[in-house]
């Protein structure tokens, strides 16, 4: 018999959605600086937003566990001002994905903005446009097709992360039960049916998501090479 | 005022101005984006009016949260089933999982209400720390290994266990992680009478918990495995292969315990889940599904 847990689906594309939306906020004006900085420490800025790449999710994991539970400073702050607890929380599994998406977001962004011909903005500034239209009016449009890159892989590598999720939300059904999880926990059921279905419907989902982006990508790269 | 400093959409409109091309010919974009941001804004919506209206529910204000053992996958089914009958007023939802990490997640508080170690020494522990309710820790079963080989495995469980995991026909050879699982650290036990351990450690491949170790001989990645038996008379791992049962003198007694947690949301609930547990019908279950009763139950 095949049950597939949908409202882990609609959980999961809750959490992608809110997670890309969060790190458009904070990845943008971050990629920018980045792009932009003569600052040499900038490297090491850049390293450690790259750094949840190469950590073992688990790791990460268990840091952000650490880091948002009751004993943290930041834990007992928030359980203090909203009564719950940060960590086995669909807030807390928010803030874990920003985390692990952060390179998924600002990698894209910052060669984005790192194909902009410099001229073009020093032309802006220099005109008199000062930064934030600069940013906006030439720096992001510029860049679009590196920023919709970022916005569609951090969305989808938030849809299927699962190291870091299971540690920081405990698998709780309804609220921290995502798809890959949920997958894991037919595998473990042996409920093969089950987890093979949802496995795919995942997997048609993210494909499609891609296809989407790269195909928009493509249309638009294309149009602006026209003119 | 300058201009420039203006609300950054007045600058996104403006910008058509300056590089038409970009900004007016893709009208994807145009028609997109607000589509895009109406998705968003449902979704969030739609998710906080979700999740007010599940924490307001009767149903979720009786659930009993439970965080399972992962050798419990197929016995607790059967015993919630029979507990509901009992009391319908309690919804049970369990997380399956290894016990340590478990352990770890409720001495951070894990919103659970009772937990159902694969052993004793990590409830005891979460007592010890302040996160277990002090006289509640319970032994409610006793594992039991085996070793366990697919129908078509050249390999004979029925012979001694040395004879069968020294046959180099058994190249891979499956056990929870003894670092974590209690039942990785009774089959390093086993092994170690006779110095077995010393001669097979390099073809040891290590489960995340007992119920991965049993996947790695059923999907054929390892030849033989150490599991629980709990696990071994599951359906679909009994009719998929053969098992032989480790002696009980050959490890320490494997005691499972379980713990009310200290910050329950329902320790009613959880207090009649351990009374069910504990009766002659939760024993008689457990007993079906391959665990031996503890000596002393409380």
């Amino acid at each position: 018999m095949i049950t597939i847990d949908w409202q882990a689906f609609w959980l999961t594309a809750r959490l992608a959605l809110i997670t890309s939306l969060i790190l458009i906020l904070i990845g943008l004006p971050l990629a920018w600086w980045l792009a932009r900085t003569r600052f040499r420490g900038a490297v090491f800025v850049e390293a450690l937003v790259a750094l949840p790449l190469v950590l073992p999710p688990t790791v990460l994991g268990f840091y952000v566990l650490m880091f948002l539970g009751p004993y943290s400073p930041l834990g007992s702050a928030y359980e203090a001002l909203a009564g719950t607890l940060l960590p086995f929380s669909f807030p807390g599994l928010v803030i874990a994905s920003v985390l692990f998406s952060l390179p998924f977001a600002v990698q894209p962004f910052l060669s984005g903005f790192r194909s902009v011909d410099t001229r073009l903005l020093d032309a802006s500034v220099s005109l008199g446009a000062g930064r934030l239209p600069t940013f906006f009016r030439v720096g992001v449009p510029l860049a679009w097709p590196g920023l919709l890159a970022g916005f569609v892989l951090s969305f989808a590598h938030t849809l299927g992360e699962f190291g870091v999720v299971l540690m920081v939300g405990g698998n709780i059904a309804g609220k921290t039960r995502t798809i890959s999880i949920s997958i894991y926990d037919s595998v473990q059921a042996m409920d093969y049916a089950t987890a093979g279905w949802t496995s795919a419907l995942l997997l048609v989902i993210s494909a499609s998501v891609l296809i989407l982006t790269y195909t928009l990508q493509r249309r638009y790269t294309k149009t602006w090479l026209r003119t | 005022m300058n201009v420039s400093f203006s609300f950054p959409f007045a600058c996104f409109r403006r910008s058509s101005v300056f590089i038409p091309a970009l900004w007016s010919r893709p009208r994807l974009f145009q028609t997109l984006g607000p589509l895009l941001a109406t998705l968003a804004l449902s979704f969030l919506t739609l998710g906080c009016g979700k999740g007010t209206k599940d924490s307001a529910s009767p149903v979720a204000a009786n659930a009993v949260t439970v965080a399972a053992a992962a050798d419990l996958q197929f016995a607790l089914p059967e015993i919630l089933a029979l507990f509901h009958q009992e009391h319908p007023e309690f919804q049970v939802r369990v997380t399956y999982g290894s016990s340590g990490n478990m352990r770890a997640q409720i001495a951070q508080r894990a919103p659970f209400d009772l937990f159902l170690s694969a052993d004793i020494e990590f409830p005891k522990r979460l007592i010890e720390s302040g996160h277990g309710v002090a006289d509640s820790l319970f032994p409610y079963a006793v594992g039991r290994l085996v070793l366990y080989v697919l129908n078509d495995s050249p390999l004979d469980p029925e012979r001694t266990m040395e004879q069968t995991l020294l046959d180099p026909r058994a190249r891979r050879i499956a056990i929870a992680n003894p670092r974590h699982a209690p039942y990785g650290q009774a089959a390093v036990a086993a092994l170690q009478t006779d110095d077995l351990y010393e001669q097979i450690a390099d073809r040891l491949v290590l489960g995340e918990n007992i119920a991965q170790t049993a996947q790695f001989v059923q999907s054929g990645a390892a030849d033989i495995g150490i599991i629980a038996l709990a696990l071994a008379l599951a359906p679909r791992m009994s009719e998929a292969g053969r098992f032989w049962e480790i002696p009980l003198e050959r490890f320490p007694e494997m005691v499972q315990g379980g713990v009310i947690v200290r910050h329950a949301k329902n320790p009613e609930g959880a207090e009649a889940l351990r009374a069910f547990l504990l009766s002659a019908e939760g024993q008689r279950v457990l007993q079906d599904f391959g665990f031996l009763m503890p000596e002393a139950l409380p």
